[in-house]
């Protein structure tokens, strides 16, 4: 089937195509391979974009290809961080309490040990206790396990009550932006479990590869993320190809006839919101540890928000438009606001692109909307002539 | 504003001529590219990292064999770097960028004196524009892809402990110049600011002594300063005698605006006709509403005093003040200290920002006294490397901007003064309270599993010795 | 005090002779107390100046607090000063010379707030019967800081003669509490504490309170004196507090703590073991009490404290608190007043509770409105209406720039805000919306590029730092109905504002053409159009319109907040869910769902007062569940508007 799929379908085969190649470009040139062309900071930024890429895709499926303008995405993204973060957080400060332990002279209880690790990842909250949410932290399966189960969850309960109360369009929008909002107000709490503010830090160093340097952890993380990019593009180029594409791509256009027409668009739109979340939440476990910090204003809404930007630039309804969107815009703007830019002198005024980014941003963005709602991506379509 | 937006222009020029280059570490790239320095005026056609090495390596030896006292500027191939990180946009820039100006003045300042070690001093601008994992990312970029020799920086904690982990992966140097909560001790970070008992503990001496208060309310905004600094002074309000009941704790959101129900639950505890106080970690935006709610609640400095640790000049200039004389607030160091150093600090702030009304705070105080520490120490060291300056920096002493001399401990904390001001109707505060230099303490004493732990970098050489076991618990920090 | 009273007398009645002597020696005398004062040590200074009895000591004091007092560093000579600039004009304490001097060489005195308390405290018998108000009104409110027995007798006899009525009122008030605490006969005091039974003021409460103060009390038998109550354990007090009281009390011995029982263990190792435990084992908490049983019975280390001991030691005792007053009958008539005053505070508190509610549902209203025409009655999405609101706010801060009349300004700000809006709405209606009507998730995207670009765009021009917009005079201060119910003029005139919009809005869309024109546009603009109505042009105005109440809004909620780039940001969210959740397309419906969302939160705060954020997240997860079984919120809407 998905041989099949593959062979028929060019675009899949032309992304799978560059994005190998670009791997192997950066895998080559990396610190980690001794040729040191490119440095650990970049890799650790292009494996971050990958990421950002992978929730851009599934953002365009949910938007682009369903219609449900999702302003909540983030928070899986941020929930599949914080559950690897807590994993990563406990396996680091064990190993130090337990060496810092060894040197008593009487063995510790586990009830020590435990207030010890507690001591030190909560200390910065004023408490040394476990919260229950905790329970599976010790363990990387059960935490793995986290970041799918929790995401979809969510998801499946939120899109459950939102779909079947028939909440649609703007209103949804809203409602989606409201459960991100509520999300982060949680985590903001110091008593939440998570740390509050500070969240989860330290991320970048993996428990058990202490001695491994960051260049070689960056290049895996980057190799992990270019590989889950590109199962997911598979997974949802599949998704969208076949018969329920179809059917999805009809609830955008129009929700009622599809239902009229028999299929059950409550059950296609919670399959394919509970879908996106759950690739949301394995791109941002494999974004944090290389961000190296997580914590709530990640998943504040004006995130996800400007998840939708860069899918609307990228072009909606085409999967290689997210992936352009998202790679293009938060490249540039790290680009740009990290003073990369050069001043444009305009004799009287001098422009510094920190300052005025975003007003480019943002003008740029009414731009796209008004004038070229296909985007990039439909850009890239005239270009190469596809008929569509 | 338009003053300091003509400062931010030349700034930027040099910051862009060396961060085009940021994303390839190879030296080729950097080699064609044409670089405008900042305010050294000169022209470097490349920066191997090997001749860096080799030049600081000569440098070192020179100094120790003591044969030449200064290398000549010709003689030196790269210029030192300063990175400096602090948030020129989102919701941090509003402290943040007056920080990156004073290190632009700071180091201008000492170029004109003709450098350091010969070398004129290269200023290293990025924006971690308010986000904290980026923080993180631009810390790598200043140590691996600039390679700069120390970088001064960071406002919130939670950003500090972003950068933390980078700093002690690549050995790096941070001055840290807030005020924080404490409960850290880095090998690579220098904490220019007051730790818990160079600001909130004297404060709350004055309240029990000065004042008679005897029922406290810990105001805070909920993130990890507050948090943190109010589980202090808990513990120690009941250490002295204070019940737990007279102790009213709330935490509200960053930027909350409405504040007439916590007011009232303020003015609401004097009921059982104790004196109250307020302690305030408010931060930033959020204290223009709630002295408003105040002064509109008629709650006067000698009725209900509120004494505040995130209150300085700068966000008193965002508001009308005439309503908030006599409140007070704890820092180490205030504009209005009487003494010439401030003086003449103020005025070289005045004539580089080009604006007689901008005010000058105390986290610009930590600043001039870190940075001129760490020129002391490298020249004390004859080279820039971490190792060598940390070993050199730990007894440097250096006058402060209030009349008396700040030390560096071997705990990376300094020797600082309590200052209490009232506030004036003019913004600026009326010093009612100096005290002797207080050293910094790490590990505070009033929270039972931190008493029992010391930071000593110079002897013991752990951040984080126990003094019961006798072990060192951990030689990375916490984050 | 007696003393201070005895030589304020004496001061009196040797007036003329008094005036040879000079102040100046006894304050030197006292000088380094004088520069730097603590209000511990004061007090002697005081005395002794007011000892001296020299008519100056008042003046002196008053200057004093009011850091009016100049010190001469090279001979420690004290002065009143006044500094202007750099220079300062000097007058003589005893003499009254004047002279101006350069500020250099003088430092001003600044007596602390303590100190200064202390100060007016002493003062308080000279300024009780003085001729110039000020003075017996900051006497008074010495007095209510730091209530003294001694001072009882002078108010009493200063009442009598207190020409201002409110003056007088206020000081028999006080009088009353003094009596309660302090008056010499048992009688007196009881009708003090009795009259005070229907008096919410926080300081009438303060005086109960303390009369009614207690002690704990710990003991075999059973407690002497004035007993509030027998506090049984388990009910009153927990079995681990009961413990703690006796350990407090020196009873009972300490418990013994986990780490207390691991150094003991730790520093009795013998031969690789305690006791008979070997060390490998002791790594769980049984094995170690074993271990540390052992040695308690060799003798080494004090007995763990069983379970049983502490249960037959905390039953043993009887736990009670006593009254520090001795008097039943007094404690009694307090006890009384004070729960008749408790009934009234918690009914005011509610009061007071409501009407923050209602502030707060007024400023969420404030700043929903604009939106409830832009989004509601039209459907355009306006990501860029907190940005609107923005807007207005710097209008304000720009016009107090030129205008420095407070209140003039902000009668120019209002209409110039809603000028300014009004022009950015149709504007961008015009450039953008317009394009964008069938596309309403578009509109959202486009917006928010619209947003983030003002926003930055703020921050370009008034830079990043809060702004300050200043309220006039008038609006200062708070309606106070008692020492409980009080509210802020501000929010006051925020909650008129909020009724005026809500009248004129209905009376826009209700009673004139271009109201009826909008309706008729909202419900079927095709046939509106075929009637003569030109749509483009109503939903221009409409749009306009709902921008410039968003400014109007912006300079109400500058003067009670603040004002800075990111200000429209914090409300946009709020704003969109108060229209959704009162249901769109209604003006009463946003009244709906501001008032809910305003009177949950605070409801919400007040169950737990310490944590707002937990209000806020509460608040969120109850729309998004209201939103649930309740989609098109609380005023359903029928029509256009309703079919998406």
């Amino acid at each position: 089937m998905t041989q099949g799929f593959l062979v028929t379908n060019r675009s899949v085969r032309w992304f799978l195509f560059t994005l190998a190649l670009f791997t192997a470009v950066i895998a080559f040139g990396s610190e980690a391979s001794g040729t040191g062309i490119f440095s650990t900071s970049l890799v650790k930024t292009l494996g971050k974009t990958l990421c950002l890429c992978l929730i851009a895709v599934a953002m365009d499926v949910v938007w682009g290809y369903c219609g449900i303008l999702s302003l909540g995405h983030f928070a899986f993204f941020g929930i599949g961080g914080y559950a690897i973060g807590m994993w990563l957080m406990y396996g680091r400060t064990e190993g130090i309490v337990m060496t810092s332990l060894a040197n008593q002279t009487i063995p510790p209880t586990p009830q020590e040990v435990s207030d010890a690790i507690g001591g030190q990842i909560f200390g910065v909250v004023g408490s040394s206790e476990f919260p229950l949410i905790w329970s599976f932290a010790h363990s990387l399966p059960l935490q793995l396990l986290m970041v799918v189960l929790v995401p979809g969850l969510l998801a499946l309960v939120f899109g459950w009550l939102a779909f079947r109360s028939r909440v649609t369009g703007v209103y949804l929008s809203i409602l989606t932006q409201a459960m991100t909002l509520a999300l982060s107000l949680y985590l903001f709490q110091n008593d939440s479990g998570l740390r509050g503010n500070n969240g989860l830090s330290g991320l970048q160093n993996i428990p058990g590869f202490e001695q491994t340097s960051q260049a070689t952890i960056s290049l895996v993380f980057f190799l992990a993320s270019a590989a889950a990019l590109a199962l997911g593009y598979v997974l949802f180029a599949w998704v969208v190809a076949g018969k329920m594409g179809s059917v999805i791509m009809g609830i955008r256009d129009n929700e009622a006839r599809v239902r009229f027409l028999g299929y059950r668009v409550e059950g296609y739109k919670l399959f394919v919101f509970t879908l996106t979340a759950i690739v949301s939440g394995i791109a941002g476990a494999l974004y944090y540890p290389q961000a190296g910090i997580i914590n709530p204003a990640e998943i504040a809404p004006i995130a996800s928000i400007y998840l939708a930007v860069w899918v609307a630039i990228g072009g909606r309804g085409r999967l290689y438009g997210a992936v352009i969107g998202a790679a293009l815009v938060s490249l540039l703007s790290s680009w740009f606001t990290g003073g990369g830019a050069p001043d444009v002198n305009l004799g009287l005024y001098r422009i510094q692109w920190t300052d005025w980014w975003l007003v480019l941003l943002g003008l740029s963005f009414v731009c796209v909307t008004l004038f070229f709602p296909k985007g990039i991506g439909g850009l890239f379509d005239y270009l190469v002539r596809k008929p569509s | 504003m338009r003053g300091s937006a003509l400062k931010d222009r030349a700034t930027h020029r040099g910051q862009t001529s060396t961060a085009d280059a940021r994303l390839f570490k190879g030296s080729g790239f950097r080699r064609a590219q044409t670089r405008a320095r900042i305010r050294g005026g000169r022209q470097t056609t490349g920066d191997d990292i090997l001749k860096t090495f080799i030049t600081r390596g000569l440098l070192a030896s020179a100094a120790i064999t003591a044969a030449t006292s200064m290398a000549s500027a010709q003689d030196c191939a790269d210029p030192i770097k300063v990175g400096i990180l602090h948030s020129l946009s989102g919701s941090m820039a509003i402290s943040e960028t007056t920080l990156k100006d004073v290190m632009l003045m700071l180091i201008e300042e000492q170029n004109a004196k003709g450098g350091l070690l010969g070398c004129q001093i290269e200023p290293i601008v990025v924006d971690p524009a308010s986000d904290w994992p980026l923080f993180a990312e631009k810390a790598r970029e200043l140590l691996t892809v600039e390679n700069v020799d120390v970088i001064f920086g960071n406002w919130t904690s939670v950003s500090r402990k972003s950068v933390l982990p980078v700093l002690e992966e690549l050995n790096g140097l941070l001055f840290y110049p807030v005020q924080y909560e404490g409960e850290e001790s880095s090998k690579n970070v220098f904490y220019t600011g007051a730790a818990p008992n160079q600001q909130a503990i004297p404060a709350v001496d004055y309240f029990l002594e000065e004042l008679g208060v005897e029922k406290f309310a810990l105001l805070g905004t909920d993130y990890v300063y507050p948090r943190t600094t109010n589980n202090i002074l808990q513990a120690y309000l009941m250490d002295h005698g204070i019940s737990e009941e007279d102790i009213f704790v709330n935490y509200t959101p960053f930027g909350q605006s409405d504040w007439a129900t916590i007011v009232g639950d303020v003015v609401k505890l004097g009921e059982d006709g104790k004196q109250v106080g307020v302690i305030s970690t408010i931060n930033g935006d959020a204290n223009i509403g709630f002295y408003k709610e105040l002064a509109a609640a008629n709650v006067s400095a000698d009725d209900i005093p509120v004494v505040a640790f995130s209150v300085g000049e700068e966000e008193l200039s965002g508001l009308d003040t005439s309503n908030l004389v006599g409140h007070l607030a704890a820092w180490n160091y205030f504009m209005s200290a009487d003494t010439p150093e401030n003086a003449d600090f103020i005025e070289k702030w005045h004539a580089y920002i080009g604006d007689d009304k901008r005010v000058t705070n105390d986290p610009m105080e930590a600043h001039y006294i870190g940075f001129n520490m760490w020129v002391q120490a490298v020249e004390a060291a004859g080279t820039t490397d971490v190792d060598a300056v940390s070993d050199a920096m730990i007894g440097q002493t250096f006058p402060n901007l209030t009349g008396t001399t700040a030390e560096m401990l071997p705990n990376h904390h300094l020797t600082k003064p309590v200052l209490i001001g009232e506030i004036r109707a003019d913004g600026q505060f009326d010093i009612i309270s100096q005290t002797e230099p207080v050293p910094g303490d790490a590990w505070t004493d009033f929270l039972p599993e931190s008493a029992v732990l010391e930071s000593d970098w110079k002897d013991l050489k752990c951040g984080m010795y126990n003094t019961e076991t006798k072990t060192c618990v951990q030689m990375t920090s916490n984050y | 005090m007696l003393r201070i009273l005895a030589a304020f007398c004496l001061a009196l009645g040797l007036v003329t002779g008094a005036q040879a002597q000079d102040l100046q020696p006894v304050l030197q005398a006292h000088a380094d107390d004088i520069t730097k004062p603590s209000r511990g040590t004061i007090g002697t200074t005081l005395d002794a100046l007011v000892d001296s009895g020299l008519p100056q000591v008042t003046p002196f004091l008053e200057a004093w607090t009011d850091k009016g007092i100049w010190q001469r560093e090279a001979d420690s000579v004290f002065f009143y000063g006044r500094a202007q600039g750099a220079d300062l004009t000097l007058t003589d304490i005893d003499t009254g010379t004047v002279t101006e001097v350069p500020k250099s060489g003088y430092t001003e005195l600044r007596p602390n707030g303590g100190v200064r308390r202390v100060i007016g405290t002493a003062l308080v018998q000279f300024q009780l019967s003085d001729p110039d108000i000020a003075r017996r009104l900051s006497a008074i409110d010495s007095l209510a800081r730091r209530p003294d027995a001694e001072q009882l007798e002078p108010l009493l006899a200063s009442i009598d003669g207190e020409p201002d009525a409110a003056l007088k009122a206020r000081k028999i008030q006080l009088a009353n509490f003094l009596s309660a605490s302090f008056a010499p006969a048992p009688a007196d005091r009881i009708a003090a504490i009795e009259s005070l039974s229907d008096d919410t003021s926080i300081e009438a409460r303060a005086v109960l309170n303390q009369i009614l103060a207690t002690t704990p009390y710990v003991g075999t038998a059973a407690p002497d004196g004035n007993v509030a109550r027998i506090l049984t354990v388990g009910d009153d007090l927990s079995a681990d507090d009961a413990y703690s009281r006796l350990v407090a009390a020196n009873i009972a011995p300490p418990a013994i703590p986990s780490t207390a029982i691991r150094d003991a263990l730790a520093a009795n190792i013998i031969d690789g073991g305690v006791g008979d435990v070997p060390l490998a084992q002791l790594g769980t908490t049984a094995a170690r009490d074993r271990a540390y049983a052992t040695l308690a019975t060799a003798g080494t280390v004090p007995p763990r404290l069983t379970d049983q001991g502490r249960a037959d030691a905390v039953a043993s005792h009887i736990f009670a608190e006593i009254y520090v007053e001795d008097d039943p009958a007094i404690t009694d008539a307090a006890h009384a007043a004070l729960s008749s005053v408790e009934t009234r505070v918690a009914a005011e508190r509610f009061a007071d509770l409501a009407l923050d509610a209602l502030s707060l549902a007024s400023i969420y209203f404030l700043a929903a409105i604009g939106l409830a025409i832009t989004f509601g009655v039209m459907g355009v999405i306006n990501m860029a209406h907190g940005e609107f609101i923005m807007m207005g706010a710097y209008t304000g801060y720009v016009v107090q720039q030129f205008v420095p009349d407070y209140t003039l300004s902000i009668v120019v700000a209002l209409p110039l805000a809603f000028a300014i809006t009004f022009g950015a709405g149709v504007t961008m209606e015009r450039l953008v919306i317009r394009h964008l009507y069938h596309r309403p998730l578009e509109t959202l995207l486009a917006t928010f590029g619209i947003s983030i670009a003002l926003q930055q765009l703020a921050k370009n021009i008034f830079g990043t730092q809060a702004r300050p917009l200043t309220s006039p005079g008038w609006l200062d201060g708070a309606l106070v109905l008692s020492d409980v119910v009080q509210i802020s003029y501000i929010r006051i005139a925020i909650f008129v504002l909020a009724l005026l919009f809500l009248g004129l809005i209905l009376f826009i869309l209700k009673r004139t053409r271009l109201g009826l024109e909008v309706r008729a546009v909202t419900q079927n603009p095709g046939m509106a159009a075929s009637m003569g109505i030109d749509p483009d042009r109503i939903n221009m105005m409409t749009f306009g319109l709902g921008s410039g109440i968003a400014g109007i809004a912006g300079v109400a909620i500058g003067l009670y907040a603040k004002v800075t780039s990111e200000m429209g940001a914090d409300y946009i969210v709020q704003s969109f869910m108060t229209v959704v959740v009162g249901g769109v397309g209604n003006v009463w419906g946003t009244l709906a769902g501001a008032t809910l969302i305003g009177f949950l939160q605070k409801g919400i705060e007040f169950l737990n007062p310490s944590n707002t954020l937990a209000a806020q997240t509460y608040m969120v997860l109850f729309i998004i569940l209201f939103i649930q079984f309740r989609p098109k919120g609380i005023v359903a809407q029928k029509g256009r508007a309703a079919a998406d």
